[in-house]
Parts: structure tokens; C-alpha cells; sequence
């Protein structure tokens, strides 16, 4: 698998190592009350399609991404830089729809 | 037997060769295979179940029966397919699954208990009594069973692994696959071409047609040198590409040592992965048998063998040869023979229409119905409407029609389209993003069709990559139709063979689908078909139709067996080549390493750190001896440790004492310049992450410690938080780990050690406990903090790390000098044990802040990384499992870690647990074992007795609950 870093240009996989979900983005202020902190640490949806996930770019420029991957055909459809990359899992699932 | 014929062996180079001990020769260009044939070897290997005498199938990679161990010891390697070893003066091969001898193996009876053996057979028989399976069955079947061995030594020979990346990537090397390369090469394209042959060609080199006026293979060979000119294509033979994978991404395995001695130097295999923008996939076509009864006795081979037998290596495969196919390739086939002076006893072609101009017993409409023979073929019987003749032969070649190679284009997902006109799958295009099928692995079955679509094929991956090109004049060569009438299993009795190498016959499948394994891949799993090395190459195609016709289907409904990388197979040790030993866990070594090793320490590892146990001293017989002294010299002198491995993080920024506040469950804004403060991290679930002290150099200037195991981790979260959580702010972060050599100097000499040594002298007054800042040792620039891990008056000293060497050796005399000396890891963990300090042994990820005791530090003035989480219900329960200290109190005075805790008078059972201890030594400090761990409550519980048992070690005592920190509980002499 090929993942292209906005500020390196494509590499291999094995340069970046896989958190999960985008939506860790998404941090719960301390007053966000149980729901919403389970949500945010267990609830995890399983899409078959498009799904929007974060990887670390460890071996490169330390850059946290934001990547749309389908997981049925692994292709992936877009890298961004988490700094850019929109917080709430609202906007999330909307990123992942376009 | 060897012919005239202009093959492309040389003949002015015989080489020897060994098989099963007996010496023959061959040619410089010979197969192991090819030169066996030449001398008349024509049992090779005994089958997988029945020890059914096997010969020579095929002439490629796909070889299901003629699999030799060639080498010795840690240069042995199974199951090697005789058809693509190339032979070389000294190679040593011997037969498989045989005993005694290949001729006279005993377990040949299982051929005459073959009506009790077929599919399933295993599975109804050996059910009970159930433990008989692992002990009694499956040891005996495996043992009569089976493949080569290896040879269970360490591996002696070198693999390695490469990367390449190219603009395009062609697999193959035929018609198509040199038309392709040559296309895209002269295009100006960075090319790979890969071929898993010794040589350029593919079928070319076996056929005897001609392209552009000459022989087919003199094109390929003049192709081939224009290819090797060009420096932005790359050749690649002996190289097979064995998967494809995400984002154009191949792996290919390079067998650059097997055709010569290894004691050339060279590694034995490299494994390649390969990048490329486009794949051009030229993968050729694998000619399939036809069952029949007896269809698999030595002398029986696939048609396109025995014309590459007597095309390319000039070998007659028999004396006496039929040929039988439902397809043009038979005809092809007799031809051949004839024009290389091989007698041809029988042409029978199963299509009653079918007519030849060729001088030879011609059968239409007739079919090969047996075969009689035992270690060699001897007859063949033909099956017509008018009746049955039975024929002397000692070679059938057989064509059921062609297979496209179409594996890569399947290896993600990808279902192939059957194409009734040609009785075979072909791939869809888009299987693989980027991959181009062209030529007979596409279904194009002719020359020239082959050339036509190897160069559309590159102009298309030209396209798509921007580069431009023109459709090049195809060289003029033979097209034809192929005319094709399925036939898959001859009707009758008996066995007729589908996967040569497993024993799978059609009556197996057939009785898969009467006990309802249907699916495909029900089917191969009951029956084995299409499992081990060639994975079903020559057989899975006719299984599914033999399953497709005994279930009533059509071969599209019932579709194919999932195609799974490798291609062939790949050494476990060509892809890990590199990873193994060392390889795989890289060592980092501290500046006093040298130093360190020299004086004699154990080393532990430490992640990829090496750090010492204990520092021996002469007499000393035991580590414990060692570490009571050595944990005495902090007590009572001066000890010094290199703590460097702890990962050190420089951070700045406007927003860094605020970065640090949300990070750290503490303040860290509210600390003073100058001065260094401990705080402890937690993960988005509130558990805690790490711990370790930070120092504040500047407003906007601090290091963090962590712990020498989570330093990545750590780093990995800050640029989390920071790039992800906590966005904007004004902070940056590198990791100084290896920048600065850094060293523990503690104990109540410690002061008087450095004052020996700092340019200027420090005093209480400015150096208090918990002090940072600048010092320097000799005009060299270094920070001094004040901090301790021992619970003594203690510093830590950093210097730029090419000075660590020579700061340890002067800090380690001084120390001696005073009446202490160096300390290692076991000293250190008695140290904090005595003092309560956590680490990774207590702080293990299933722990909150509130377990540990350190609830207090979880500021209630700010938010911080997993607050919200670690106040979740449940996480605060009284009854959780706390940190606490303990004492042994019963008859065994020794505690161990990991040992769990129960009740005093309950069963020691896991519904009884109530804790476990996480970390012991042995204190020479207070005399007695002291041990750290969790207890339910324990709290509220210092003082009472519980039981200890270790039932890993069988160890059991009684122990007293008590505070964590067992000496000096106020801190006393840190402060002093």
C-alpha cells in the first residue's frame, strides 16, 4: 500500500503506522458527559466503502494524516494533513461522503 | 533421450550432474528436468498420497510431479521443481517422499488402498477417540505423507531483499511481454521487464514458428540484446513476480543463486518489491492435461512440454510417441516431432470433425481412455465409436486446451470472465488499478495477436503516465485462430487424475459435490485440490468444471478458487532477508557502552537499548552480591549510572507551558524557570500513558524526560495533540534522546563528587531539590538537574553526547574515589522499589492515575488529555485494584512478581483474586523482600495480612499490606 504524504510525495506503507478512526480528532471537552466520551473512545463504525482513518507518518516527517481509504478496493481516495482536516464527526462523515 | 536439432543447449559445454546418487550429464542450457529426459530418467518422484511413480509434467514453473531436494544442511532446499532448476557442474538432487528408493518406496501400498483413501478420508475415519488424533493419526499420515523436508539446521546461505521502482512494469517475457518493454522502452519509459525463465522468449523459445522473416527465437534473442542496450530498461530473468498488491506495488522473487555453486558468494535468492506507475502483464498461458484413467504414469506430459523438450533442449521425451488434444496444440505438437525425427505412434484429437495433413495414425473423435505402464507408460488405450485399439507408447503428450495466466490480475479480489470460445477465464481489465493484461494471458492465443496487444498494452500505460508514443510496425508472425472443443474428464472407470500433486481424481470431486461441498472452495478444502507448491496450476480449471458438470452448473456460476499471492513460492527467508537476528531488532548503545562492556556488566536489553544488570567486582559470585553493593554505594556514598536512554524532548514555543498543561495531568505553567517538576500523562481514555520530569530552561524553553521504552509513543501523542487536538498553537518539539550523554550522580556524597568537577561549585541555596541549569565541566557547555530516582541527594549531569564516553569514565573515578562507584539496572530498580517510584512495570496501560495514587496530581483547574475520560463511572471506584506496598511475613520470606493475592484463608482461585504484585527486590537497605503491586482496595487496607501465591513458580507466603514508599517517607534526604 502506497500512502502520498502531502509533504513528502507517495510512500510505502511501512513508513506510516495506522491509529484508527478520524474522528480522535474530534476530542471531547471534560464536561462532554458519559455519551459522548464513549462515542468518542469505543463507538466505531465499520463502513464497507469509504472510511476516514489516521495515520502517523513516523518514518518520514512525523505528520499526523487524514486519510480516505476505501475498504473494500483499498483505494485510497484522499491524504490531507490532520491540522487541515476537519474536527467534529459530523464533518467527518460529510468529508468521507464527498 | 538426446536429439540433433538446433536447441539452445550448448553443446560444447557438458556439465555432471547428480541425481539420487548417480552421476549423468547434461548441457550448459539443460533444466534438471530436460537432462533427465536426456538420459532416459523417467521416474522422478513418487506421488503425495498414493506414492504413485511419477515423470515430468510440464517444462515450466507450474511443475506439480517432479519436485527434487537439492543441497545439504543449511544450503538444502525442498520441493525444487526440476523443470526450472537449471543444472550446474556438482548439482547434487535427490527424490522426495520415497523409502527406500525411488524405484522400490514401500509406501507405495497406499496406492492399492485407494478405494478407502479418497476425499475426506482423514476426516471420517480418524474422528475417535479424539485424542488418538494429535498423538497417533496425524503424526503416521503426515510421516507417509507429504513433501520434501528441510533439513532443520540453521540456514547457511544469503538471501536479500531490493526495492525498484519503474514507470512501467512487465511481466513476461513472450511475444507480448517483449513487445510491450521494447514499445514503452523506446518511449523513453523507466522499464522493468521481468522473466522468470533463464532467458528472453517465453514459448518463443520452445516453438518453431518464425516472427519477422526468422526464427521465433532468433527474434526474441535480437529483441532480448536491443532490450539490454537501452539504460532506462531494466532486465530482470530468473525473476518471477509473485504478488500484486495496493498502490502498484509487486513482489518479485529473484533466484540469482540457484543455477550456479553457492559458494560463489551470491546470495541464493533476492526478494524485489517493485513500484510502478503501470504493470503490463504478459504472463503467458499454462497448457492444461486432460483426466483420463491412469492419466498420470511417468512418460505422460503436457503437449507444450514435449515440444519444448524436443524444440528447446533437443530432447525426445520417447521413442514411441501419441499425442492427444481437443485442440490445435496437438497437431502443433506432432508436427514438431516429426520434423525432429521422432517416431509419432498415434495423433488422437477429440474433435470429430478435426482433419491433419500429417503423415501419422490419425484418430478424430476419439479420446485416450487409459493408459498401462507402471514406473514408465507402455500403452495407451484409444477410445472411439467404433470401438477400442490399444496402442505401444512410451511418451503421451496431452493438450486440453490453455489456461491464461491470469493469477496477478487476481490477487486483489478480482473475479475472472469465462470466455466460452476459448474454454478458459480471462481477467477482467481494473482487477488491479494500473495492470494491463496482454497477450495469452489475456486470451490472445496467436503470435501475432500476442505482439498486437503486448505493444497496445504499453501505449496504454504510455498514456497513462504522459508519456507519448506511436502503435510501432508489428513484425510480421503466424496468426491463426485456435479452435478449441472442451474436454475435461474422459468417461470410465478407475482414477483419473486432475491435481497431480495432491492425488485428487474426478471420482474425489465428484463426491465432494455428492456430500454438498458445492462451492468451490468447499470443494478444494474436502478434496486438497489445488493446495501446495504448484496451487493448482494445471488442475483447478478442470476441477471446477468436473464440480461445474457434477452439480449441475455452468463453470461461470461456479466460478473459481480465490487466487492468493505467491505466485510460486517464496523462502520465508528471501522476504524476511535482512530482518532476521539483528536485522530485526537494531542495538542502540549508549556512550558509556564501551566502557561499559569492558568492565564486565551483563547487558539487558532495554527496547533496542543495552543497558548494564550490575557491574561485577572479583569474588562477587552472585548479581545479588553485586547489587546490594551497588545499591549501598547510593545509600551510604555516591553511586553513578548512565540514565542517557530515557527519551529526552526538547520543546519551544510561546505556547509551550500551555501545550504542556493540556499534555500533563499537572501545571506546568505555574513552574519557575530554572527549576524542574514531575508530571504524569495520560491517554485519550484517561489511562495513564507515561511519567517523568520536565525542566522549564526558559519562558518559552522546556525538556521532557519520558520513560526509556514509551519515548516514541510519547512523541507520537505530542505531534497528535499538537497537530490534531490541540491545533494553532505555538509549540514545537524534537527529540534531543542521542544528543546528550546523561548520568545519575546520587547519593549524600553527590554534591561533593561534582563540586570536584564543575567549573563552578554548586551549594544548596542554588541548587535546591528540583533545580535545573546551565553548568559547565571543563569549558564544556551542560545542564545539571537536580533530581532523583533513588530517593537520595541526587543530580542528573548531560553533556553533549561525544563527551559521555570520558564524563562516564571521570565520573565513575571520582565516585570511587569517595567510596561508591557505577550502579546498573538492578540496583536502580531496588533504589525506586525502596522509594515507591513507579515505572512500566506498575504504569502498564490498564492503570489510572487514581491506582496509582497520584489522583491528587490530576489538576481540577484546567482540562488535560483524558480528564474527561478518567473520570468516567467506574474509574474511581473505591474497590478498584490500588497500588500498594508489601512485606513478607510468613514462612517464606520471598516475594515475586506476578504472583496474585487472595484473601487469607480463601482459595486461591481466580474468582478469589484480589490483586497481583507488579515489581520486587530484595531491599539490603531494610534486609527483608519488598514488593510493589495492586490490591483491591488497598488503600484502605495497610496493615492487614493477605496471601501471596505464585502458581507459575509454585512459590506461596503471607505478606503485610503497606504504604508503597518504604523508606524515608517524607523525602527527607533527597531535600538534605
Amino acid at each position: 500500500m502506497r500512502i502520498a504524504c502531502p509533504l513528502c510525495g507517495e510512500r510505502d506503507s511501512r513508513e506510516f503506522s495506522y491509529k484508527g478512526a478520524a474522528l480522535a480528532l474530534g476530542y471531547p471537552s471534560e464536561e462532554a458527559g458519559f455519551e459522548a466520551w464513549d462515542d468518542y473512545l469505543h463507538k466505531r463504525d465499520n463502513p464497507a466503502g469509504p472510511t476516514r482513518e489516521l495515520w502517523y507518518h513516523g518514518s518520514g516527517c512525523t505528520a499526523w494524516l487524514v486519510v480516505t481509504r476505501n475498504t473494500m478496493t483499498h483505494e485510497i481516495l484522499s491524504v490531507e494533513l490532520a491540522e487541515d482536516a476537519p474536527e467534529s464527526a459530523q464533518e467527518n462523515t460529510q468529508g468521507a461522503n464527498a | 533421450m538426446r536429439i540433433a536439432g538446433k536447441g539452445l543447449i550448448n553443446r560444447a559445454k557438458p556439465v555432471s550432474f547428480q541425481f539420487d546418487g548417480t552421476t549423468y550429464q547434461g548441457f550448459e542450457g539443460d533444466t534438471l528436468a530436460s537432462a533427465l529426459l536426456a538420459n532416459g530418467v523417467k521416474l522422478v518422484a513418487r506421488s503425495f498420497k498414493y506414492h504413485r511413480p511419477r515423470g515430468v509434467l510440464t517444462a515450466g514453473s507450474e511443475e506439480p510431479n517432479a519436485l527434487v531436494t537439492v543441497g545439504h544442511g543449511g544450503s538444502q532446499d525442498p520441493n525444487v521443481r526440476a523443470t526450472t532448476q537449471e543444472i550446474y557442474e556438482g548439482l547434487d538432487a535427490r527424490s522426495q517422499n520415497r523409502w527406500p528408493s525411488l524405484a522400490h518406496d514401500v509406501m507405495a501400498v497406499n496406492d492399492l488402498a485407494a478405494p478407502f483413501l479418497g476425499a475426506g478420508f482423514y476426516y471420517k475415519t480418524f474422528m475417535w477417540p479424539k485424542a488418538f488424533w494429535e498423538k497417533l493419526y496425524e503424526p503416521i499420515i503426515r510421516c507417509a505423507a507429504g513433501l520434501g523436508a528441510i533439513s532443520g539446521e540453521p540456514i547457511t546461505d544469503k538471501f536479500e531483499r531490493a526495492y525498484a521502482h519503474c514507470d512501467v512494469l512487465v511481466v513476461g517475457s513472450g511475444p507480448a511481454g517483449l513487445m510491450a518493454a521494447l514499445t514503452a522502452g523506446e518511449a523513453g519509459a523507466d522499464v522493468i521487464l521481468t522473466e522468470e525463465d533463464s532467458l528472453l522468449g517465453g514459448r518463443l523459445l520452445s516453438e518453431n514458428g518464425q516472427i519477422d522473416g526468422m526464427p521465433a527465437r532468433d527474434w526474441a534473442n535480437a529483441t532480448a540484446i536491443k532490450l539490454n542496450a537501452m539504460s532506462n530498461v531494466r532486465v530482470m530473468a530468473r525473476t518471477t513476480v509473485t504478488g500484486a498488491y495496493d498502490g502498484g506495488t509487486y513482489g518479485a522473487l529473484e533466484r540469482v543463486g540457484h543455477h550456479c555453486e553457492m559458494s560463489d558468494g551470491l546470495p541464493k535468492e533476492c526478494f524485489w518489491r517493485i513500484v510502478a506507475k503501470r504493470t503490463v502483464l504478459a504472463a503467458g498461458a499454462i497448457e492444461r492435461p486432460v483426466a483420463f484413467q491412469n492419466n498420470d504414469r511417468p512418460g505422460i506430459m503436457m503437449a507444450s512440454a514435449v515440444r519444448a523438450y524436443v524444440n528447446r533442449w533437443n530432447v525426445a521425451p520417447g521413442k514411441s510417441v501419441a499425442v492427444f488434444g481437443n485442440n490445435d496444440s496437438a497437431h502443433d505438437t506432432a508436427a514438431d516431432l516429426l520434423a525432429a525425427g521422432v517416431h509419432v505412434c498415434a495423433l488422437i484429437d477429440s474433435r470429430p470433425d478435426a482433419t491433419t495433413t500429417l503423415d501419422v495414425p490419425f484418430y478424430a473423435g476419439a479420446q485416450v481412455s487409459g493408459s498401462e505402464g507402471r514406473k514408465e507408460l507402455e500403452a495407451i488405450t484409444i477410445s472411439r465409436a467404433s470401438g477400442i485399439d490399444k496402442v505401444q507408447a512410451d511418451c503421451l503428450a496431452m493438450s486440453g486446451g490453455w489456461n491464461p495466466t491470469l493469477h496477478l490480475a487476481c490477487h486483489m479480489s478480482g473475479r475472472p470472465d469465462w470466455r466460452e470460445d476459448i474454454a478458459a477465464f480471462v481477467p477482467k481489465p481494473g482487477m488491479v488499478p494500473g495492470l494491463i493484461a496482454a497477450g495469452a494471458c489475456n486470451g490472445a492465443f496467436s503470435t501475432a495477436a500476442c505482439l498486437g496487444e503486448g505493444a497496445g498494452a504499453a501505449l496504454a500505460a504510455l498514456e497513462a503516465i504522459g508519456l507519448k508514443a506511436k502503435m510501432p510496425k508489428l513484425p510480421a508472425s503466424e496468426d491463426r485462430d485456435y479452435s478449441i472443443s472442451p474436454l475435461w474428464a474422459v468417461a470410465g472407470k478407475g482414477r483419473a487424475w486432475l491435481d497431480f500433486q495432491n492425488d485428487v481424481t474426478v471420482k474425489d470431486v465428484k463426491q465432494a459435490a455428492v456430500e454438498n461441498f458445492r462451492s468451490v472452495e468447499h470443494m478444494k478444502r474436502y478434496t486438497t485440490q489445488g493446495m501446495a507448491t504448484d496451487q493448482g496450476k494445471n488442475s483447478n480449471v478442470q476441477a471446477l468444471a468436473v464440480l461445474a458438470d457434477a452439480t449441475g452448473r455452468g463453470i461461470p456460476e461456479t466460478g473459481t478458487t480465490t487466487y492468493r499471492p505467491p505466485f510460486t513460492p517464496v523462502a520465508i527467508a528471501a522476504m524476511a532477508a535482512g530482518a532476521e537476528d539483528k536485522g530485526f531488532a537494531p542495538e542502540r548503545f549508549t556512550t558509556s557502552h564501551r566502557l561499559t562492556v569492558k568492565a564486565g556488566a551483563p547487558l539487558i536489553e532495554a527496547g533496542l537499548w543495552y543497558r548494564p544488570s550490575f557491574f561485577p567486582l572479583k569474588g562477587e559470585t552472585h548479581w545479588r552480591q553485586s547489587c546490594d553493593r551497588e545499591v549501598g554505594y547510593v545509600r551510604e556514598a555516591v553511586g553513578v549510572a548512565d540514565v542517557s536512554t530515557l527519551g529526552k524532548i526538547d520543546i519551544k514555543g510561546r505556547d509551550a507551558a500551555a501545550f504542556l498543561d493540556f499534555l500533563y495531568t499537572n501545571m506546568f505553567s505555574s513552574l519557575k524557570v530554572g527549576r524542574v517538576r514531575y508530571g504524569l500523562m495520560l491517554r485519550e481514555d484517561g489511562h495513564v500513558m507515561d511519567d517523568g520530569t520536565t525542566a522549564r530552561l526558559a519562558d518559552d524553553h522546556f525538556v521532557m524526560t519520558t520513560t526509556t521504552a514509551a519515548a516514541g509513543q510519547v512523541m507520537q501523542h505530542m505531534e497528535l495533540v499538537s497537530q490534531g487536538m490541540k491545533r494553532g498553537m505555538d509549540v514545537r518539539f524534537t527529540s534531543v534522546t542521542e544528543h546528550w550523554a546523561q548520568f545519575a550522580v546520587a547519593g549524600p556524597k553527590a554534591r561533593e563528587l561534582l563540586n570536584g568537577l564543575l567549573d563552578a561549585p554548586i551549594d544548596g541555596e542554588s541548587w535546591p531539590f528540583m533545580a535545573c541549569g546551565d553548568i559547565s565541566i571543563g569549558g564544556v557547555k551542560g545542564r545539571l538537574f537536580r533530581i532523583s530516582f533513588s530517593g537520595e541527594h541526587a543530580y542528573e549531569v548531560a553533556l553533549p553526547a561525544r563527551y559521555g564516553e570520558s564524563l562516564f569514565a571521570t565520573l565513575r573515578a571520582r565516585a570511587e574515589a569517595l567510596g561508591g562507584g557505577v550502579y546498573g539496572m538492578e540496583a536502580l530498580n531496588v533504589l525506586r522499589i525502596e522509594k515507591g517510584f513507579i515505572t512500566h512495570a506498575e504504569i502498564h496501560g490498564r492503570v489510572t492515575a487514581f491506582d496509582v495514587g497520584m489522583q491528587g496530581m490530576m489538576s481540577k483547574k484546567k482540562d488535560f488529555m483524558g480528564k474527561g475520560a478518567a473520570s468516567r463511572p467506574g474509574l474511581l471506584e473505591d474497590d478498584r485494584e490500588q497500588l500498594v506496598g508489601f512485606k513478607p511475613t510468613g514462612v517464606v520470606k520471598q516475594l515475586t512478581a506476578g504472583a496474585h493475592l487472595y484473601n487469607d484463608g480463601a482459595e486461591p482461585v481466580r474468582a478469589n483474586d484480589q490483586g497481583y504484585l507488579t515489581s520486587v527486590a530484595f531491599s539490603p537497605t531494610m534486609g527483608t523482600f519488598l514488593g510493589l503491586g495492586f490490591l483491591r482496595g488497598g488503600r484502605a487496607r495497610h496493615g492487614e495480612t493477605v496471601k501471596m501465591v505464585d502458581h507459575v513458580r509454585g512459590i506461596e507466603t503471607t505478606c503485610e499490606v503497606c504504604h508503597p514508599v518504604f523508606l524515608d517517607p517524607n523525602g527527607e534526604r533527597a531535600r538534605d
